[in-house]
């Protein structure tokens, strides 16, 4: 197991490079995940407000399909 | 391709495959890590260290492929001004930059212990760089206008002009004299590998690419959502 971790002596740069590329691609996901999230909470509360006529209308003119 | 190009219905198809991606992004990371940590051997050179391989160059690869793909869709924009286009552009940049990243600090890693240095500034490596100062220019334009379609137009062409950059990191390794070892993947007569260590790194090099889709079809989502949210604003601010 130890032997594993050391990577032939080569573990600090082998196990930073995968962490470090875990980081990356978790928070990118999870900052984009969380930010579609709240957009769709925003649209589904204006969708009240003005009114699912009004939406609707809009996705129409939008060059949306009704 | 048109049946596939309407935002609304975009909307619902992305949201069916969305899951699909993400499924198959975790399955094959899940290979790929075992296969590149356990069936792999050992460098014969290299030993152990080879393995940052299995992270670096599929990240190098997906660099630049979502290079090319945000110029294609910055060409579709702004010739034929569809209305998805500019949206996947706008999408494709941050994980193109994120991978970019990935692959120079990675390349640094395995740079230390086999080259003795973290950084040289030889025609690969600098080339690279260019690509990641590429891509925040392109989202630093986009933000840079307080007209969001001149924003778009102008990091569009940047995205366009930087796309001469693509063959030079390509064929960075065999016009200059670099550090950097020329490709052992894309020669004649294949990798000059045995396939127990291609193929775990083309396994993670497809991981990286569902994940890629993934986290598109999230911000593509995210995006034209957006867009409706500004429209109800707008409508909601003169009275409609």
């Amino acid at each position: 197991m130890a032997e594993f971790f050391s990577m032939g002596g080569y573990g600090a740069y082998v196990w930073s490079s995968y962490g470090l590329t875990a980081v990356v691609l978790v928070v990118l996901l999870v900052v984009s995940l969380k930010s579609l999230r709240s957009t769709e909470t925003t649209f589904d509360r204006l969708r009240v407000e003005v009114g699912p006529k009004e939406t609707k209308r809009m996705e129409t003119a939008n060059g949306d399909e009704a | 391709m048109h049946r596939f190009a309407n935002p609304t219905r975009f909307l619902k198809i992305a949201a069916a495959v969305q899951p699909w991606m993400a499924g198959l992004t975790i399955i094959l990371f899940g290979t790929g890590l075992y296969m590149a940590f356990f069936t792999a051997p050992p460098d014969y050179q290299q030993g152990e260290s080879i393995r940052i391989m299995y992270v670096h160059v599929p990240a190098a690869w997906m660099g630049m492929f979502c290079y090319a793909a945000m110029a294609v869709a910055s060409a579709v924009a702004l010739i034929w001004k569809h209305p998805l286009a500019d949206v996947a552009a706008k999408a494709t940049a941050p994980v193109g930059a994120a991978f970019t990243f990935l692959s120079l600090a990675t390349g640094s890693l395995w740079g230390k212990p086999m080259w003795g240095t973290w950084w040289v500034w030889d025609a690969r490596l600098t080339s690279m760089l260019i690509l990641l100062f590429l891509y925040i220019g392109y989202m630093a334009l986009q933000g840079a206008f307080d007209d969001r379609t001149r924003g778009a137009k102008a990091s569009a062409v940047l995205a366009l002009v930087g796309a001469v950059n693509l063959p030079i990191i390509k064929f960075s390794v065999d016009w200059w004299n670099t550090l950097h070892q020329t490709s052992s993947f894309m020669k004649q007569g294949g990798p000059s590998m045995p396939p127990e260590m291609w193929i775990p790194a083309v396994v993670m090099a497809v991981a990286f690419k569902t994940y890629y889709v993934w986290v598109l079809l999230v911000r593509i989502r995210q995006e034209l959502t957006a867009n409706k949210v500004r429209i109800l604003r707008l409508k909601q601010v003169h009275g409609g």
